[in-house]
């Protein structure tokens, strides 16, 4: 090889988008550090929303130049490529939300864009990963700053208290995932993805050994997805942290999670498939019933919609069972979606809310429809598409999940994850209850929508009822980029 | 694009431009929608005479790909059953409307907004022929129902709203399963093809999967009918909803269950259905006595209504399974005379709670001195209701209690029961209400019919005249299509007879 040290320059376009959230992110901690005014908040947070802009053209640039890079550490494939634009968007309408929610709550400072730029660099990197380090360093640069994301109002004791949780919890489960990694390492000799399914087929001392390593890592990343048993931690969080963040957590990093997660299993790990796929069964299950029927007693918005993302954590689990190509494509189209229906929903809460979070339950969405009534439709769009309605992102999600199960012959997890659905239709039902049939309890005048959470707002609505009447805009990309290199 | 097309989309595009009415222009918002859904009824009238000329096939068909993978297509067209529970839905809806104009005073333009989504559900449901988009339709005719229940209901209306929800929901996911089981079989949801598919071979369930595909989507069905025992949503619901909510419940939506029982579970699963159908007979007779003795014991008129909605159902149930001409006919006959003399009973009602502000019968009593031409208008419909001859009612009940007696007369006996208990129920409802002293209250308050309300309630009237005189206009049509649907049931049947015969 030589002592060629600098990496080939299509090496450096396949890792493009994570290059421009670093270098971005950087500068940007530079100009904060000698811009100390009012003003120059909202030139960060506007630079940070090109950067994203930019990084999503690193992505084109990335896809445009398919194949394995740094020495076989990432890949850039439509798959990875599929992700990236996911976490992108939505860190895009993390800044759109944020910025007046930030000034309403008076700590519009500039580290929030730069740690939201270092969690989506670490989210781009687990997507294009090909690499078991380069996983957990991905995760590990996403996690740590969502850690602080979720306490970022300082003096708020929930948000304290959510940030410190996550943060305890996250480390305990990133820790079983490295002790996965090490223990594949000892087997096969190496943490690359495909070396390792390689290994794994000229033979190993024991595949007991391989399937135990499996399960570490399962846990990890189970973790990361808040599947059921290691949920506990979701609640907690979406309630205390900010609801920008919360809604962020819920969509990009789950997201991520998940594609690192089928990446894995489907390549590395394939050949343990049959003693993972019944585990995988119950664990799907589980999540969904988990998730359902506690958001059923939940009177704090943000904490119902903290167990209603388990719930679908759980509808994801489903398709990532039937480990088919269908089956991930349903998990992308139902990923983005989601993230979609649940980030306007947030984007709501965090207008409703109002100063300090303090309008937080259901019983303050009272007369939504007298006091705002396009807020409540949209809200209402958002919930029936969470229920799945015909007609909206949601329910083409749920229906391509089933559709794949059903087609991997898996009867049963269909009709039950049915009933579920049924059963989470009442306490979105709930909200709408508030809504539309009770009376105002107020008769303050609402307060105005800045207009970046409107423009959130009205966008991912719109979005969520075209993607559920033409889901093929998503679909057909999903199902192109959902067959793996392996 | 054809005419149905243009009237499948009119009333979305209708509650669109309801919405962007202003808000505070009451009258213009009612004035507007009674006139765009008159223009859909009207429109309506016009598909007629085509589907009539050739009742058995399915005309007014338009097929065109909506989504691609999976191949979903949008596939609508009507025969002559679908024609006048389409027929029904349009006519229905100006009118319940006109009903509403007093009594809605309150989120006017939201109201008047979802029963024109209403509208576009079910028209919508009546003539997909594509599964999938049957589904759709189907599932968004729950959204505004509930919103009607929810926010204009009375003191219950939000359990109720619930209940009607979830209970739907439940049964409309096991349906999708099926749905879905059909399609990785079969690799569309065309249900002519599938049909097509089925007869020829190509497609094929065994005993098990049929039996399970068929009771998914019964299921489904008979919760929205509703059979009993399934049917506890059904009374909250209608005492609870407004009027106008009440109206469109009894009349049509219920009819979704059936049709969908006509419409798929028949021709898609006949062996399961013949096998299947002695126990769903008995739980419909079941439903007809009991939904007859319960309404004989409820001291509330709406109560009393939708428990009777609850026997007469039962009839089309016992029709749809005697598994013969008669049957089939006569229970369509049901549904589309039930939604007449239902529609009207719970209009009825409502004119005497607006008045009265109260459902109970022992807060009136002789209405008939008070009100004598709402006591007329009534009686015509409680006659209606317990099927009197001349009247729509009798009709379909007679060609359900013939078809059922053809296949086992044990059936006709127990069902013909209903039939004398209807009689006890509604003719010592309208003794209690009409006759006797007239209270003060009863005095001063109920004042007769006015003239909208004649406008809302004379065309049911003569409906209910027409359809049990002259019922030629109606049945050979009806009768055409369920030819075509019987003939599927039986050549199978008879290749079982070929069979055992061997």
């Amino acid at each position: 090889m030589g002592a060629n040290y600098f990496p080939p320059a299509a090496d450096m376009l396949r890792f493009l988008p994570e290059i421009v959230l670093t270098i971005a992110g950087t500068l940007l901690l530079l100009l904060e550090a000698f811009k100390k005014d009012e003003d120059s908040r909202s030139v960060i947070s506007t630079l940070a929303a090109m950067a994203i802009g930019i990084a999503m053209y690193g992505t084109v640039v990335a896809y445009d130049n398919p194949g394995l890079g740094f020495n076989k550490m990432i890949v850039s494939d439509g798959f990875a490529a599929f992700f990236r634009l996911v976490v992108l968007a939505v860190g895009l309408l993390t800044i759109l939300c944020s910025t007046s929610y930030l000034e309403r709550e008076k700590s519009n400072t500039g580290e929030f864009y730069i740690l939201l730029l270092f969690s989506l660099a670490g989210q781009c990197l687990m997507a294009a990963a090909n690499e078991l380090i380069m996983v957990f360093i991905g995760l590990e640069v996403s996690s740590i700053a969502s850690y602080i994301l979720a306490g970022y109002l300082r003096d708020d004791k929930r948000a304290n208290e959510s940030a410190l949780k996550y943060f305890l919890l996250g480390s305990f489960a990133t820790a079983f995932l490295l002790y996965g990694v090490a223990w594949v390492y000892g087997m096969t000799g190496s943490t690359n993805l495909l070396d390792i399914r390689e290994g794994i087929a000229k033979g190993v001392p024991s595949m007991v050994m391989v399937s135990a390593a499996a399960g570490f890592m399962l846990v990890g990343f189970a973790f990361k997805i808040s599947a059921a048993p290691f949920q506990v931690w979701a609640p907690d969080v979406y309630q205390g942290a900010p609801a920008p963040v919360a809604g962020f957590l819920s969509a990009g990093p789950k997201a991520v999670a998940f594609a690192v997660m089928i990446r894995v299993f489907q390549t590395a790990f394939e050949a343990v498939t049959p003693s993972w796929e019944p585990v995988l069964w119950v664990m799907a299950l589980a999540t969904m019933m988990v998730g359902n029927f506690a958001a059923l007693w939940q009177n704090n918005i943000k904490r119902m919609l903290g167990y209603s993302s388990i719930a679908h954590a759980g509808y994801v689990l489903v398709a990532v069972t039937t480990h088919s190509t269908t089956g991930t494509a349903a998990a992308m189209f139902y990923l983005a979606a989601y993230g979609l229906m649940n980030y306007g929903a947030f984007a709501i809460v965090t207008h409703v809310a109002g100063r300090g979070e303090e309008r937080v339950t259901i019983d303050d969405l009272k007369g939504l429809s007298q006091r705002q009534p396009a807020v409540a439709a949209l809200l209402t769009i958002f919930l029936l598409s969470l229920i799945g309605v015909p007609l909206t992102a949601g329910f083409f999600g749920k229906f391509y999940i089933f559709k794949a199960a059903i087609d991997s012959h898996m009867v049963w997890l269909t009709a039950l994850g049915l009933l579920n659905s049924a059963v989470a239709a009442y306490y979105y039902l709930r909200v709408l209850v508030a809504m539309y049939m009770h009376d105002p309890q107020t008769t303050e005048h609402p307060e105005e929508i800045p207009g970046g959470l409107k423009i959130t707002m009205w966008l991912t609505a719109a979005m969520t009822v075209v993607l559920g009447i033409f889901p093929g805009l998503v679909l057909d990309i999903a199902t192109k980029f959902a067959v793996l290199n392996k | 694009m054809n005419l149905l097309d243009i009237l499948i989309a009119a009333p979305l595009i209708g509650f669109f431009l309801t919405l962007l009415l202003p808000k505070d222009n009451k009258g213009l918002i009612k004035t507007f929608t009674l006139g765009y859904s008159l223009v859909v009824f009207a429109a309506s009238l016009l598909l007629i005479g085509t589907t009539l000329d050739r009742p058995s096939a399915m005309t007014w068909v338009t097929d065109a790909p909506w989504i691609s993978t999976p191949a979903i297509r949008y596939h609508v067209g009507m025969d002559g059953v679908s024609l006048w529970l389409v027929l029904l839905s349009t006519f229905l809806t100006p009118i319940s409307i006109l009903l509403s104009w007093k009594y809605i005073d309150h989120r006017v333009k939201e109201f008047f907004a979802f029963l024109l989504l209403l509208e576009f559900g079910l028209v919508g449901v009546f003539v997909s022929l594509d599964l999938f988009l049957f589904y759709v339709f189907w599932e968004i005719c729950l959204v505004p129902m509930y919103f009607l229940i929810g926010i204009w209901g009375h003191d219950r209306r939000i359990y109720a709203a619930l209940k009607f929800f979830i209970y739907t929901m439940v049964g409309s996911v096991l349906m999708l399963a099926a749905m879905l089981y059909i399609y990785s079989k079969a690799g569309t949801f065309d249900y002519p093809a599938i049909l097509l598919m089925l007869e020829s071979g190509k497609l094929a369930f065994t005993h098990l999967e049929e039996t399970l595909l068929f009771l998914a989507f019964f299921l489904a069905f008979a919760i929205k009918v509703p059979l009993f025992p399934l049917h506890t949503w059904l009374p909250d619901a209608h005492v609870e909803a407004p009027t106008a909510g009440s109206v469109m419940l009894a009349a049509v939506m219920l009819k979704m269950g059936t049709y969908g029982i006509l419409r798929f579970c028949l021709p898609m699963y006949p062996t399961a259905a013949k096998e299947n159908a002695p126990w769903i007979v008995v739980l419909a007779i079941i439903g007809i006595v009991y939904g007859a003795l319960v309404a004989l014991v409820q001291p509330n008129m709406k109560k009393l209504v939708a428990y009777s909605s609850v026997s007469h159902l039962g009839f089309v149930v016992l029709g749809l399974f005697s598994g013969n001409q008669w049957g089939l006919d006569g229970a369509v006959y049901v549904m589309l005379a039930h939604g007449i003399s239902t529609g009207a009973l719970f209009m009825l009602v409502g004119f005497l709670y607006e008045r009265q502000h109260s459902l109970e019968i022992k807060d009136y009593g002789g209405v008939a001195s008070a009100a004598p031409q709402l006591s007329t208008a009534f009686l015509v419909t409680t006659l209606a209701s317990i099927g009197m001859p001349m009247l729509c009612n009798f009709v379909g009940e007679y060609l359900v209690l013939q078809g059922a007696a053809k296949t086992n007369i044990w059936w006709a006996v127990f069902a013909a029961s209903g039939v004398i208990l209807s009689a006890c129920y509604m003719l010592w409802m309208y003794q209690r209400t009409f006759y006797g002293e007239t209270p003060e209250s009863v005095r001063h308050h109920v004042d007769d019919l006015k003239a909208r309300e004649w406008a809302c309630i004379l065309p049911l009237l003569a409906l209910m005249i027409w359809m049990g005189v002259y019922a030629q206009s109606f049945l050979p049509s009806i009768g055409a299509s369920n030819q075509t649907i019987l003939d599927r049931t039986t050549q199978t049947t008879r290749a079982e007879v070929v069979n055992h015969g061997r």
